[in-house]
């Protein structure tokens, strides 16, 4: 049968709902899923390994692979795929993934399809599409000298992994990485936010240069905390420093595809465009009817942000209190 | 130190992407070019560490692409301040791994080499690979997705900050020679001054073919096809009414009819 590689990402003990989505996928195919999960607390997922379908899991919970370090991830991951030869290999696109897995497919001789958004896998086969242009166009990739395909999912775009308890994963420890690195962790600095990350929210709140100024923002915090939404921006407003740069959506900035994206006082340029509008609903609130943000939107209100948000958060929170 | 940048010729961000009729990739004949967003700030990092060092350190930009129109990435560099320029030249487009190991042979051949910067990514096939690869052929560490930049005092090793998801920071320390993708928020690009525009026209633009770099043909890993626009939007609606009939009336139909919410 079939070998899938999964590397799972884990917080707190628990698999990373980008990773679990991986591991469904895998599942369904009918393959034979292994997975990798690296750093203290790897060792006590098996079950939670087990219950998403794999049969074995490769585990390292050595403190030196605590955070992440390209140059030891890179020795396991490496390692491991050359020493199990899967047909496929597959990792959520999280910031540690795409700094590490470009890297792995060049030591392996392999090719990685990176941001991907779709996924069929067929035996040992399995095929992808992927965005280009940030959303202009999309693609199939086509893998050519690659005895395993790396494949790079955008987290939510296979959709919930379903759980089978009661069986457990077998764990193969792996020996600890090199120490003689010449990267070194100094420090991991965590957010202060509470809130997903633009790239996985849900549901997004955006603010242009319609919102006047930086003080302004509040508006969109406040009806962001009664969706439990993520506040973003245009780079207009990045650029004007009003946001920090994390914020901005579109081809500089982040591609989303929440299920929802307010848009506030944002004219719709091609470039904000390209980051938002694969976005399933789109609401666009601006108060020139012309703007271009108007043509991607499902729903628009023409008319003063200023006027309709305030009311728009006390709407919502009459029906989700 | 040679300060090493490689950057990109990306499609201009206004630029309406159409696809080829038998879908196998995008037209490019109406194509207006631009340096890589992403590349600009590498250029400007790489600028800056030369002025730091103040030792004779230069900055050599390299790009991959058809000499014909790839050169002028080159010239911008220049005109920002790069001291040096080399094309690769080829017609293909050739993916991720296949670029980074040619923009790697040409580096190798570049004496006292110490930091490569890239842009994180290119706009273009948005892989945000090359980079990393780079770092695995030259056997150097790496670390992409910077905003933040300082060499050691000694000069032997720098620190950087990456950012990572949900406004978190990893702080790194890389030894050096090492290859640096830069991130948005890492520096202000410098425009290119009307002097500097006038001397990067004069300057040579060092040239070697893609094939003399010994790249075999088995380092092409990826290609597309089946190219497609995404699906239209359905039709947008407008809603009318007062503002508070017009901010009900949004909620209902986001809670009943898109079901959203
Ligand atoms: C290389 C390059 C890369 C770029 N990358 C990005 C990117 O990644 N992301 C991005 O967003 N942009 C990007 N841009 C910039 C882009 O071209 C636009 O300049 C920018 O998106 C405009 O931001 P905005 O919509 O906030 O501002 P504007 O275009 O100024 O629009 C403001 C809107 O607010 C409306 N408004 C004003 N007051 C109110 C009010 N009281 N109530 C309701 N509506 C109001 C106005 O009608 C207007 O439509 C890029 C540009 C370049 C050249």
């Amino acid at each position: 049968m079939e070998n899938i590689l999964v590397f799972v990402e884990h917080k707190a003990g628990k698999v990373k709902g980008s990773s679990s989505e991986l591991l469904g996928a895998a599942k369904k195919s009918g393959a034979t899923v292994h997975a990798m999960a690296l750093g203290p607390g790897a060792k006590s997922l098996a079950d939670e390994l087990g219950a998403l379908g794999a049969s074995v899991a490769y585990v390292c919970d050595s403190e030196n692979l605590k955070n992440y370090n390209p140059e030891a991830y890179l020795q396991m991951v490496s390692g491991v795929i050359k020493d199990k030869q899967p047909a496929i290999c597959l990792a959520a696109n999280t910031s540690l993934a795409k700094d590490l897995f470009p890297r792995v497919g060049a030591k392996v001789g392999c090719g990685v399809a990176s941001d991907c958004t779709s996924l069929t896998i067929t035996g040992s086969n399995a095929t992808a599409r992927r965005p280009m242009y940030a959303g202009k166009v999309s693609a199939e990739v086509v893998f050519s000298n690659s005895s395993t395909k790396i494949f790079l999912m955008r987290p939510n775009a296979l959709g919930p992994a379903t759980n089978s308890p009661g069986k457990k994963a077998d764990l193969v420890d792996l020996p600890a990485p090199s120490t003689d690195l010449k990267t070194l962790i100094k420090e991991v600095v965590t957010g202060t936010s509470s809130k997903l990350d633009l790239t996985e929210a849900n549901i997004i709140v955006s603010g242009g240069r319609g919102m006047k100024g930086p003080e302004n923002f509040k508006i969109l915090d406040e009806l962001a905390s009664v969706l439990g939404a993520t506040v973003g921006a245009s780079r207009a407003v990045v650029d004007a420093g009003w946001v920090p740069h994390d914020m901005q959506v579109g081809q500089t900035g982040k591609t989303v595809s929440p299920t929802l994206y307010i848009a506030c006082g944002i004219s719709g340029a091609i470039q904000h465009l390209a980051g938002m509008s694969s976005s399933k609903v789109i609401v666009a609130i601006n108060k020139d009817k012309d703007a271009p943000i108007f043509q991607k939107a499902t729903y628009g209100i023409v008319g003063d942000l200023f006027e309709v948000v305030p009311l728009l958060t006390a709407e919502f929170k009459k029906i989700l209190k | 130190m040679n300060i090493i940048v490689c950057i990109k010729q990306v499609p201009d961000t206004e630029s309406k992407i159409r696809v080829k009729a038998d879908g196998s990739g995008i037209e490019t004949t109406d194509i207006k070019w631009i340096m890589n967003p992403y590349d600009e700030f590498a250029v400007e990092e790489a600028l800056k560490l030369r002025d730091k060092m103040a030792d004779g350190s230069q900055v050599t930009a390299i790009t991959v692409g058809p000499k014909t129109r790839a050169t002028e990435v080159l010239r911008t560099a220049l005109a920002m301040g790069a001291d040096n320029a080399v094309v690769i030249n080829t017609a293909d487009n050739l993916d991720s791994n296949s670029t980074a190991a040619a923009l790697a042979g040409a580096i190798k051949k570049e004496s006292g080499y110490g930091v490569v910067f890239t842009g994180k990514q290119a706009i273009d096939d948005d892989c945000a690979q090359v980079s990393q690869i780079i770092a695995e052929y030259l056997g150097v560490p790496h670390s992409t997705v910077i905003i933040k930049f300082d060499l050691a005092a000694d000069k032997q090793a720098v620190t950087l900050e990456r950012e990572v998801e949900g406004g978190s920071k990893e702080v790194i320390e890389l030894k050096l020679p090492s290859v640096v993708g830069a991130n948005k928020g890492l520096n202000s690009p410098r425009y290119a001054s009307l002097p500097g525009i006038m001397k990067a026209k004069k300057k040579e633009i060092k040239e070697y073919e893609f094939s003399s770099l010994g790249v075999a043909a088995t380092e092409a890993k990826i290609s597309y096809k089946g190219f497609q626009l995404p699906p239209a939007r359905p039709a947008s609606k407008l809603i009318d009414g007062d503002v508070a009939t017009q901010s009900a009336t949004l909620v209902k139909l986001l809670r009943e009819e898109a079901k959203v919410i």
